[in-house]
């Protein structure tokens, strides 16, 4: 009885706090939030025509996509981004073999020590090695880059909602702001050092527009586009956020298989089992 | 302990004789979770869970075991081991998925395991005891996830560690103190991790040492029952093996199925994406949200936005910050006095009408309002939706569960838990048609007087 009478007016005193110290002074000054006019130019992320090959639970990767993401990875985004947790030695997993791996991670330079005199110099890349930084640290990449950083790109696809179509809609978000909802907030400009992207969280971003078209010339021929550079850079950014991706996928079907078999037996014997037990209606 | 009709285990080997002279081992486990522990006969698929919960125990300290082993907390290169566990060791994927999911579905198995509780007034005598270890076991997960959260030291570990640390400082006079004490230093840092870590590595089996506590006091009276009507005779009970043995094979198969399907299909819809980006104390996340198990409990802190003032003078007698953190502890403190608010006789809610209504329409939509609100940046009409649901969540145990409890008049119980499976006429006849092994004889159905100890109204 002491505890309910006691829960009761422990209860009504709280409730009576709630209410009258938080909830009346906020109904009184009530005011949802406005947001700011830039909020009009955002637009939803979009996929790429016919979607990634890598979506959906059947999804695979696009082998000669991620090389030509790869290519544009390096000959574009590397001047500004880092891609630190990945390997040379994990291009093999884009269908690379082991010479080329080599090949390829000598035609990088990395920071090494001397063996003579133990002096920094830059070595030429091994498969072991990652991928090197462009900027020697935080300060120069600063410093270059109008005092933004430019972020690592390894988890870009994971770091971000909807990643991989985020990547893809970002790289060719740089338009002209719509007329329409230029109109509705006529002051808003881009402030200079800035680009317009409709697709960036707060509209103005530092980077500038990247895939110009042909800015590429793609080893296998393909048509160096905007659009075709863009999915190809979101899917090889994918496969470094999640390189074990697609064998999830498929360890996925084995392991749902099996279980579906073993669950349809649980069941088989727990009907048995209580065959007799239920009333029958 | 137990019923007076349990099976008694009979070593039949040399080996498990001497082995029962030694250390009767099997017979503890027979009689625990074997064919000595006569379980009510219509348990429903919400009795599953506590099962399930223990499952969820033991995958979480298997695959954190492992991923410790490859490990580091160094804040300098903790979020970079996180991600070699992902690439370079083997499965290491697989096990960092599970056992993240594996948080999130620990949650739901004990959420449905706590409201199935609720419902059918399992913390009621005699099971006061198991219920209060359970929140025991309740809050010690939530540190135990907390801690875990912290560890790949992403954005949202350090601004939730942040968050959830700083709500120490709002103890008056020993606050501030006591919180550097707690992170050891200013802010969480190398210290915050290390500690954390190794917190995370032992709570689990301090859990595990409360949940054999929780089962040994379920022995005691034995499982409750959807009809809330006390076990009378034998025919009321079936051995836990193989009859729920069987039903919590399928029940955990199907939990698998929905549990791998997240893992190998959606492991990151249930984690924030700011958590792949690394820590960095300069940098606020424009949403500081804590993981959603945690998301009612958020809404109810952040729902205290006023000082507690002596009006018109603008003296602060408690501030806003503090009576958060108490509504938030509170709101859990709360369900250790649920065996004494609710005075009911009744226990289950499918024969306490009004307790039913209020439960559906009033605590389980507040529930979800919470979690949406939790989620939520702070700003209108979030906050004061989840005002009023906060006092509605407080005004449910406090208020209305003690007087519904003494202003309700239940439906007429089933006799017995025979007579609920099998219907009126079918209770002398039970016995026949459902001979379980053991099952021979046993006093006549109905032979028990009227006035029995089981409460009818």
């Amino acid at each position: 009885m002491t505890i309910r009478l006691g829960g009761i007016i422990v209860g009504l005193g709280l409730t009576a706090i709630l209410l009258l110290w938080s909830l009346v002074p906020g109904l009184l000054n009530f005011a949802m939030p406005e947001k700011p006019d830039y909020y009009a130019f955002q637009e939803e992320n979009v996929t790429p025509e016919g979607g990634f090959s890598f979506a959906g639970p059947m999804g695979k990767w696009d082998y000669a996509q991620l090389q030509r993401g790869y290519q544009v990875y390096k000959e574009v985004c590397s001047a500004c981004h880092s891609l630190k947790f990945v390997a040379f030695r994990n291009l093999e997993e884009l269908g690379y073999s082991d010479a080329e791996v080599r090949a390829e991670a000598a035609s990088w330079s990395v920071p090494g020590i001397d063996q003579k005199d133990g002096s920094v110099i830059d070595r030429p890349g091994l498969p072991t090695d990652q991928f090197p930084s462009p900027y020697a640290n935080d300060v120069e990449a600063r410093a270059f880059n109008n005092n933004a950083i430019p972020p690592d790109l390894s988890l870009m696809a994971k770091a971000r909602a909807d990643g991989s179509n985020y990547i893809y809609s970002l790289m060719q978000g740089y338009v002209e702001p719509d007329p329409a909802d230029q109109a509705l907030s006529p002051e808003f400009e881009t402030p200079p050092g800035l680009y317009f992207n409709e697709h960036f969280y707060n509209i103005n971003i530092a980077m500038p527009p990247q895939l110009l078209p042909d800015i590429v010339t793609y080893s296998d021929g393909t048509e160096a586009t905007t659009d075709q550079m863009s999915a190809d850079v979101a899917a090889f950014l994918t496969w470094t956020a999640e390189p074990s991706l697609i064998q999830r996928k498929q360890t996925g079907w084995w392991v749902l298989g099996f279980l579906l078999f073993a669950t349809g037996l649980a069941f088989l014997s727990y009907k048995q089992i209580w065959a007799g037990m239920k009333p029958k209606k | 302990m137990s019923f007076a009709w349990a099976k008694q285990y009979e070593p039949k080997t040399d080996f498990t004789k001497w082995l029962d002279e030694k250390l009767p081992l099997p017979r503890l486990v027979y009689s625990a979770v074997g064919a000595g522990y006569p379980v009510p006969r219509n348990l429903n698929y919400m009795w599953n869970f506590g099962v399930l919960a223990g499952f969820c125990l033991v995958l979480q300290i298997v695959t954190g075991v492992v991923l410790a082993m490859h490990y580091a907390s160094n804040t300098e290169v903790a979020f970079g081991q996180v991600e070699h566990i992902m690439r370079n060791v083997n499965y290491g994927w697989m096990m960092r998925y599970a056992h993240a999911n594996g948080a999130s579905f620990f949650f739901i198995v004990i959420y449905l395991h706590i409201f199935r509780g609720l419902y059918f007034s399992s913390y009621k005598a005699p099971r006061e005891m198991i219920w209060l270890l359970g929140v025991v076991i309740f809050l010690l997960m939530m540190a135990t996830a907390f801690m875990g959260y912290v560890l790949p030291w992403g954005q949202m570990s350090f601004w939730g560690a942040k968050v959830i640390t700083g709500l120490f400082g709002a103890i008056p006079l020993v606050g501030e103190p006591l919180q550097t004490w707690l992170v050891g230093g200013f802010a969480p840092n190398d210290s915050t991790l290390n500690r954390f870590f190794s917190l995370h590595f032992l709570l689990p089996f301090v859990i595990a040492g409360v949940v054999i506590l929780h089962i040994w006091a379920l022995h005691i009276p034995g499982s409750s029952n959807p009809t809330g009507v006390e076990v009378k005779k034998e025919s009321d009970t079936v051995p836990f093996h193989p009859y729920y043995t069987s039903k919590d094979g399928f029940g955990l198969g199907v939990f698998l199925i929905l549990f791998t399907f997240m893992v190998f299909f959606l492991p990151n819809t249930l984690g924030h994406p700011d958590n792949y980006i690394e820590a960095n104390p300069l940098s606020t996340p424009a949403h500081i949200v804590p993981e959603w198990y945690f998301l009612p409990f958020y809404a109810i802190l952040r729902a205290f936005t006023g000082d507690l003032t002596i009006p018109f003078t603008g003296i602060v007698l408690v501030q806003a910050k503090l009576l958060g953190v108490i509504g938030m502890f509170g709101s859990i403190l709360v369900w250790f006095f649920l065996p004494w608010l609710d005075k009911s006789p009744v226990r289950s809610g499918n024969y306490r009408p009004m307790f039913k209504k209020f439960f559906w329409f009033g605590l389980i939509p507040t529930m979800i309002i919470l979690t949406i609100c939790g989620g939520a940046p702070a700003e209108e009409p979030y906050v004061v939706i989840s005002q009023i649901a906060t006092a509605y969540y407080f005004l449910h145990f406090l208020v209305i569960l003690p007087i519904v409890s003494q202003i309700e008049i239940p439906k007429p119980l089933p006799f017995s838990i025979t007579e609920a499976v099998l219907g009126k006429d079918a209770d002398e006849t039970a016995k026949a048609a459902t001979a379980t092994p053991g099952t021979s004889a046993g006093t006549p159905a109905g032979a028990t007087p009227a006035g029995s100890p089981e409460p009818a109204e």
